[in-house]
C-alpha cells in the first residue's frame, strides 16, 4: 500500500471529569485538557506498525475540528505520522459531516487504507468508519483487535459480543480499531522538535466540496440521573442477610 | 404517522433477546411496526418476530449471502426496504453498531446511537461522554432518522396474542465480494448470557490472575449469575473480552449487579450503572465505586467471597 490515512479527533482527555454546564448548553471545557481521542491513537500506532513493517509507505494524519486541532495534529506528526491534513470546522461536527470530509480527502490522497477509533468518547457516536465505508462503496471492519496484512486483503480479528469475529476484507478499506490492538508508543522530546517542520496543510468543507447537512438540533445537556448513595455494610453475613431479605439470591 | 423498520439480530436461527427491546422503543415512537429479518433462511427467527407484542408485520428476506451478518452484506438490502419508512432501529450490540451507520450513510439520514429515551417521534435522549451528560435531541420535520437502541434503557415487549404476518421480500441486489466471513468463537459457556441475565457478578483488576478469577465464576454459578469483568481484567488476560462492561463493553442492567475488586471507574459504571441494586466489595473504602453502589463491603475479596459463598450455601 501506499498511503494509509488515519482521522484523529480532538476531545477532552479520558481523564478529566466531564461536566454539564449549569445553564445546561454543553459540558465544561474552559481549562481542560484536551487530546487525541484514545482509540484513533491506536489507529494512528497500528498506521505507524504497518509502515514501519514495511506494509506501507506514507501515513497522513486528518482531523476536522477546529484551529486548536492542530496540537492534536502535531502530537501524531510527533508520533510518527508523515504529514497532516485539517479540516477546520469550529462547531462540534456529525458524524456524517466528518465522513464526508474525510470520503473528500480520500479521493484527493487516493488513501487505500483509512483506520479510525471504533468510536470518539466525547459524542460516544460509533459511526465515522462505517458512514465512510458506505460512502467509498468499500468495506469495513469495525472494532479490530488486530490486523494482518494478506497480500492485497487485510485479515481483521474484530470484538463482537460473542467474543472474536474474523472477517476478511479486499483494500481499499476502512478499519475501526477497538482498545486492544497495540498500546501506542510514548512521544519523545526530539520528535516533538522534528514534527514541527513536518506539513500540516489546513483546508476546509467548502474547498472540499462538502456541503453540511445536520438534521439533528441539540436542545439541551443534562447531568445524568445519579444513583443515591446505599448503606455500607460490616461484614460478609450482613450484605447475605440483606441481599436474601430482598429477594436477590 | 411513523413507519418504523426494527432490524431483528439473531444467530443460528435464534432471535437475539435485544430484538424485544428494539420493539419495545419502537413502541415508545408509536406507528407502524415491521421487523426485517435478513438471513440465509429466515423462516424460524421470522416466527420469533411474528410473535413479539406490537408488531405489524415481519419482512422476510431470505438470502444465501446473509448466512453471517457482514455489514456491507446487509446494508444495501436495508436501504433497499427503507422507502415511506420514517425510522430505522438495530439494536446498540455490536451487530447494531457495525450495521446502522452503514445503512444510514446509504440513505444519507442522521443516525441516533444509544437512544435510552423517546420524548416523542422527532425527540430523543441519549448519553455522551461515557454518560457523563445526556444530551436531548431533535431530528427536523421529513427527515428519515436510524437510531440504535441502549438496550439497557427498555424493558422488552412480551408476547403477541395474535401473530403478525410474515411477508416473504426479495431485495434486488448483488451481494459484494470484497467481504468475507471467516470465522467467529463459539459461545464460551453455558453460563447466562451477561447482557440478559438478571444477576450479574464482576472482577476487576484485583482478582490478579486468570486462576484466581475463578473465585468471579464461582460465585456467579452459586448465584445462577453470568460473569461479567473491568477492561483491566480483560487486558490482563484475566477474562475474555465479551464479558468486558463499560463504555467500550457491554451495557447492562441486571436485577443484581455485584463488583468485586473493581474501582468504578466513570468508563465501567456507564455500563451498569441502570443495574437494580450494586453491591460493591473493595477493599478501599474510599473507591469511587462505593459511590453509586446500595450496598458496599470494605475488605479483601480473597477472604469475603469464599465466605459469602458459604453463607450463600447455608
Ligand atoms: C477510552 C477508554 C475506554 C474504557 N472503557 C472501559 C470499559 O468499557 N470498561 C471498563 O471496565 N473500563 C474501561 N476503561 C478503563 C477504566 O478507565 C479503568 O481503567 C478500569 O475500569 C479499571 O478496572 P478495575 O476497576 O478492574 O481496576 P483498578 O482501577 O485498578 O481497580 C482495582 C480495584 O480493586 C481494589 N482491590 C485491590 N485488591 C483488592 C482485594 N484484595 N480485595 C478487594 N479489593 C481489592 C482496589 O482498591 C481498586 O479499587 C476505559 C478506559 C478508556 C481510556
Amino acid at each position: 500500500m501506499q498511503k494509509i490515512m488515519v482521522c484523529i479527533k480532538r476531545v477532552i482527555d479520558y481523564n478529566v471529569r466531564v461536566r454539564v454546564k449549569p445553564d445546561g448548553t454543553g459540558v465544561v471545557t474552559e481549562g481542560v485538557k484536551m487530546s487525541i481521542n484514545p482509540f484513533d491513537e491506536i489507529a494512528l500506532e497500528e498506521a505507524l506498525r504497518l509502515r514501519e513493517q514495511g506494509a506501507a509507505a506514507e501515513v497522513i494524519a486528518v482531523s476536522l475540528g477546529p484551529d486548536d486541532t492542530q496540537q492534536q495534529l502535531r502530537t501524531a506528526l510527533a508520533m510518527g505520522a508523515d504529514r497532516a491534513i485539517l479540516v477546520r470546522h469550529d462547531a462540534p461536527a456529525d458524524p456524517a459531516t466528518a465522513a464526508a470530509a474525510f470520503m473528500a480527502l480520500v479521493r484527493k490522497e487516493g488513501a487505500e487504507l483509512v483506520l479510525l477509533g471504533k468510536q470518539a468518547i466525547d459524542d460516544d457516536a460509533c459511526q465515522t468508519g462505517q458512514r465512510l465505508a458506505a460512502l467509498w462503496d468499500r468495506p469495513q471492519a469495525s472494532a479490530a483487535s488486530r490486523v494482518e496484512v494478506v497480500g492485497e486483503s487485510l485479515r481483521v480479528t474484530r470484538e463482537v459480543d460473542a467474543g472474536l469475529e474474523v472477517n476478511e476484507i479486499d483494500l481499499p478499506g476502512v478499519v475501526t480499531v477497538d482498545l486492544r490492538l497495540n498500546e501506542p508508543r510514548y512521544v519523545k522530546l526530539p520528535d516533538i522538535m522534528k514534527a514541527k517542520k513536518k506539513p500540516l496543510d489546513v483546508t476546509d468543507l467548502a474547498a472540499l466540496g462538502v456541503a453540511l447537512d445536520e438534521p439533528v438540533t441539540v436542545l439541551k445537556w443534562d447531568p445524568p440521573p445519579q444513583r443515591t448513595k446505599g448503606i455500607m455494610v460490616k461484614d460478609a453475613a450482613e450484605l447475605v442477610s440483606a441481599l436474601k431479605q430482598k429477594g436477590l439470591v | 404517522m411513523s413507519r418504523i423498520l426494527v432490524i431483528a439480530e439473531h444467530s443460528a436461527g435464534k432471535l437475539n433477546p435485544s430484538t424485544a427491546k428494539v420493539v419495545a422503543c419502537a413502541r415508545a415512537i408509536g406507528g407502524e411496526i415491521e421487523v426485517v429479518v435478513l438471513a440465509a433462511d429466515g423462516a424460524s427467527v421470522a416466527a420469533q418476530c411474528a410473535a413479539l407484542e406490537g408488531v405489524t408485520r415481519v419482512l422476510q428476506v431470505d438470502h444465501p449471502a446473509n448466512e453471517h451478518p457482514l455489514a456491507a452484506v446487509l446494508a444495501p438490502q436495508i436501504a433497499g426496504l427503507a422507502e415511506g419508512v420514517s425510522h430505522l432501529l438495530g439494536p446498540s450490540t455490536t451487530f447494531g453498531r457495525d450495521l446502522m451507520p452503514r445503512v444510514a450513510a446509504l440513505i444519507g439520514a442522521p443516525q441516533l446511537s444509544e437512544v435510552m429515551a423517546v420524548e416523542s417521534p422527532r425527540r430523543f435522549r441519549r448519553p455522551v461522554y461515557a454518560g457523563n451528560a445526556v444530551v436531548t435531541v431533535e431530528v427536523a420535520e421529513g427527515r428519515q432518522v436510524v437510531c440504535t437502541v441502549r438496550t439497557a434503557s427498555f424493558e422488552a415487549v412480551g408476547s403477541a396474542a395474535a401473530h403478525a404476518a410474515v411477508e416473504q421480500r426479495s431485495v434486488e441486489f448483488s451481494p459484494p465480494a470484497h467481504t468475507r466471513f471467516v470465522s467467529v468463537s463459539a459461545p464460551a459457556s453455558d453460563r447466562p448470557d451477561l447482557q440478559t441475565a438478571a444477576r450479574v457478578v464482576s472482577g476487576g483488576r484485583a482478582l490478579g490472575s486468570a486462576e484466581k478469577f475463578q473465585l468471579i465464576y464461582s460465585l456467579a454459578d452459586k448465584l445462577g449469575a453470568a460473569v461479567g469483568a473491568s477492561r483491566a481484567a480483560v487486558d490482563a488476560g484475566y477474562a475474555p473480552n465479551e464479558l468486558q462492561v463499560g463504555q467500550t463493553g457491554k451495557i447492562i442492567s441486571p436485577a443484581l449487579y455485584v463488583a468485586v475488586g473493581i474501582s468504578g471507574a466513570i468508563q465501567h459504571v456507564t455500563g451498569m450503572k441502570d443495574s437494580g441494586v450494586i453491591v460493591a466489595i473493595n477493599k478501599d473504602a474510599e473507591a469511587p465505586i462505593f459511590e453509586i453502589a446500595d450496598y458496599g463491603l470494605v475488605g479483601d475479596l480473597f477472604s469475603l467471597l469464599p465466605e459469602i459463598e458459604n453463607l450463600l450455601a447455608g
